[in-house]
C-alpha cells in the first residue's frame, strides 16, 4: 500500500529534495558552464553564471596543446582492457564457486576480498621495482594487470552474487538431458547470466576509469591516463580554469553517463551483499 | 550432487583467479617486510643491510609520525560523521514520495562518479582559489576577507571534498536499506500516534544499523588510503600529511625504501583491523 501523502507536503519535499541535489551536484554543473567561456569570463567578478558568450575553443585549445587523445585512448585501454581481463579469469571461478560449492567456498571467497583491503601504499614500492626489472613502468600493458588484480575480488564477488541467483533446477535440467560441461556454460547458464556479467563489466569500468594511486604513481608520459593528464593542471602554469574545466569536462563525462545506469550496480558491488 | 568429475573442474576453473590473487598478495607483501628490515637506499649506496627492527622503531619516533596519524584520524573521522549523518538524512528524504525523484537521484549520486582528480583540482581552483575562486566571492558578497582554504583551513577544506566525494555512496546505501523496511511497521507506528521522531528513532535507525556499520567500514578502509585528493591539493603540506601520505613521501620521493616499507607494515596491520570487522559482517550474511 502506497503512503497517503497530502499534495503540500510532496511539494515540500519535491523542492527540498531538488535543492539539496542541486547543491550537491553543483560542483559538476560550474565545471561544465565554465569548459564553455572564455578565460576572462571564467575569472570574471562578479562570476557570470549563464549570460556569457558559448564558445567551443577550449575543448579544440585543450585537444590541440595536450595531446588529449593519447591520454583518452590510455584510459579506455587500461580500463577496458583490466575489465576484460578480470571478467575472462572471474567468470569461471564465480562459476565454479556459485554452481559447485565446496566447504571452503566461503572462505576462499573472504579472502580473496581481504586482498581487496590491502593498502595500496603498503605494496607501493615492491610492485615499482617489480615494474622497472620487468620493463612494466609507464607501459599500458603494465597498469592494466595491476588493476585487473585490484578490482578482481569485486569482479569475482559480484559475479558470484549474479550467479547464485540463477536457478540449479535448470542447470541440473540441462545435465539430466545430457549436456556437457562445455554446453551446460555456454548454452544455459551464459544467457542467464549475460545482464549479471553486465553490470559487473560497467562497474569495473568506472571503478578503474577512476583509480588514481597505480595510474598516478606506475605511468609517466607514454602510459598516462586521465587520471594523471587532469593531475598535471595543479602545475601553476597550467591553471587555465576554462581550459581545466573542458578537460575535466572530456574526462568525466563518459563515466558519467556510463554511472547513471549502474547506480544498483554500485551497492551490490561495492558492499559485497552486506546491504540488500 | 555435484559429481567428483564437475568437483575436479571446478577446482580447475578457479585456480587462475587464486593463483593471481595469492601472488598479488605474497609477492609484495614479502618484499615489504623484507625491505622492512633493511636500511635500503636506492639512490644513496642501495642495500646497506640489515638492521632488525630500526625501520620500525624510527618509523614510530620520527617527528612526522604523530601529527599525521593524527590528520588521519580527523580526516577519516570528519569525512565519516559528515557522509553518515547527511546521507541518513539524506536517504530519508529521497525515499519520501517527489516529483522527479529519479532526476534528483542522479544529481546527488554524480560526485561519486567524477574521478578523484578532477574533483580535487575544480574543489581547489574554481571553488577555493582565494582570488578567483567561488568562495572567494561569496565571502566577499558578504563584506569578509576571502580565506586561503588550503593553508589556512587545509584540513576542513579536505575534509569537505573527500566528503562530497562519497555522500553518494552513503546515500545510496542508507536509502537501499531504508527502502527494504517493511512500511507496514511504520505505518502501524504512525496510526498509533508516534511522532516522527520516535519512529526514526525506534524503528528506523535500529533497521538501518547494520547498513550503518557496513557503511563506516567500507568507507574507512577507501579513506585511510585517500591519495589523489592530497597530492594534487596540499602535496602534504599545510597539516595534511595523513599516515599514508607519510609513506608514499618516504618510499617515493625521500626513496628511504626501509623506513617506509616499516610504515607500510603499519598500514597494512593497520588496515587489515578494520577489514577484520567487515570480513566478520559479510561473512554471516553469506550463510543466509
Amino acid at each position: 500500500m502506497a503512503r497517503s501523502i497530502t499534495p503540500r507536503r510532496k511539494t515540500l519535499n519535491t523542492s527540498l529534495a531538488w535543492a539539496v541535489g542541486l547543491l550537491i551536484f553543483f560542483p559538476i554543473l560550474w565545471t561544465v558552464l565554465t569548459s564553455f567561456k572564455t578565460e576572462a569570463q571564467a575569472i570574471a567578478s562578479p562570476p557570470i553564471f549563464l549570460n556569457f558568450d558559448w564558445t567551443l575553443e577550449n575543448y579544440a585549445i585543450v585537444q590541440e596543446r595536450s595531446d588529449y587523445m593519447r591520454f583518452l585512448w590510455n584510459s579506455v585501454i587500461i580500463a577496458g582492457g583490466s575489465t576484460l581481463l578480470g571478467i575472462v579469469i572471474a567468470v569461471p571461478a564465480a562459476w565454479s564457486m556459485a554452481f559447485v560449492p565446496s566447504k571452503r567456498t566461503k572462505d576462499i571467497l573472504l579472502w580473496m576480498l581481504s586482498t581487496k583491503m590491502l593498502p595500496a601504499v603498503g605494496v607501493l614500492y615492491p610492485i615499482y621495482l617489480l615494474f622497472i626489472q620487468m620493463g612494466l613502468l609507464d607501459t599500458r600493458i603494465g597498469l592494466t594487470i595491476v588493476l585487473m588484480l585490484i578490482n578482481l575480488p569485486i569482479i569475482i564477488w559480484m559475479l558470484y552474487t549474479y550467479f547464485r541467483e540463477i536457478p540449479v533446477e535448470i542447470l541440473e535440467a540441462a545435465r539430466m538431458d545430457g549436456a556437457s560441461l562445455r554446453e551446460e556454460i555456454l548454452f544455459v547458464l551464459t544467457p542467464m547470466a549475460i545482464p549479471g556479467i553486465a553490470s559487473t563489466v560497467l562497474l569495473n569500468i568506472i571503478l578503474a576509469w577512476n583509480e588514481a594511486f597505480w595510474t598516478l604513481n606506475l605511468t609517466a608520459a607514454k602510459a598516462a591516463p586521465l587520471t594523471a593528464f587532469i593531475a598535471s593542471y595543479s602545475s601553476p602554469e597550467g591553471l587555465f580554469y576554462a581550459k581545466l574545466s573542458a578537460a575535466s569536462t572530456m574526462a568525466i563525462a563518459p563515466i558519467l553517463i556510463l554511472g547513471w545506469f549502474s547506480q544498483k550496480q554500485l551497492v551490490r558491488g561495492l558492499t559485497f551483499g552486506a546491504v540488500k | 550432487m555435484a559429481t567428483h568429475h564437475s568437483r575436479s573442474a571446478a577446482r580447475l576453473m578457479m585456480t587462475p583467479a587464486v593463483v593471481l590473487l595469492l601472488g598479488w598478495m605474497l609477492v609484495p607483501l614479502t618484499m615489504t617486510l623484507y625491505f622492512s628490515f633493511k636500511r635500503y637506499l636506492p639512490l644513496r649506496g642501495g642495500d646497506l643491510g640489515w638492521v632488525g627492527f630500526e625501520n620500525y622503531t624510527r618509523f614510530l619516533t620520527s617527528s612526522a609520525f604523530w601529527p599525521s596519524v593524527q590528520s588521519t584520524l580527523i580526516i577519516v573521522g570528519g569525512v565519516l560523521i559528515i557522509t553518515v549523518v547527511l546521507g541518513v538524512l539524506l536517504a530519508l528524504l529521497l525515499d519520501q514520495p517527489m516529483w522527479g525523484q529519479g532526476i534528483v537521484r542522479i544529481l546527488v549520486i554524480a560526485p561519486f562518479f567524477i574521478m578523484p582528480t578532477v574533483s580535487a583540482l575544480v574543489w581547489k581552483n574554481m571553488f577555493m582559489d582565494p582570488v578567483n575562486g567561488l568562495f572567494a566571492h561569496l565571502w566577499k558578497a558578504f563584506g569578509a576577507e576571502p580565506v586561503v582554504w588550503l593553508s589556512e583551513a587545509s584540513m576542513p577544506s579536505i575534509i569537505l571534498i573527500v566528503s562530497w566525494q562519497w555522500l553518494p555512496f552513503a546515500t545510496l546505501i542508507l536509502l537501499t536499506a531504508i527502502q527494504s523496511l517493511d512500511s507496514e511497521q511504520l505505518e502501524a507506528a504512525e496510526m498509533d500516534g508516534a511522532p516522527a521522531l520516535k519512529r526514526f528513532w525506534f524503528i528506523i535507525l535500529p533497521h538501518l544499523s547494520r547498513a550503518i556499520t557496513v557503511v563506516i567500514l567500507i568507507q574507512t578502509i577507501f579513506l585511510l588510503s585517500i591519495f589523489a585528493e592530497i597530492f594534487v591539493t596540499t602535496g602534504g603540506a599545510f597539516g595534511t600529511r595523513t599516515l599514508s601520505y607519510l609513506i608514499f613521501q618516504r618510499v617515493l620521493e625521500s626513496q628511504n625504501v626501509g623506513l617506509g616499507s616499516a610504515g607500510g607494515v603499519y598500514a597494512i596491520i593497520l588496515a587489515n583491523i578494520v577489514a577484520l570487522f567487515l570480513m566478520r559482517i559479510v561473512g554471516k550474511n553469506l550463510d543466509a
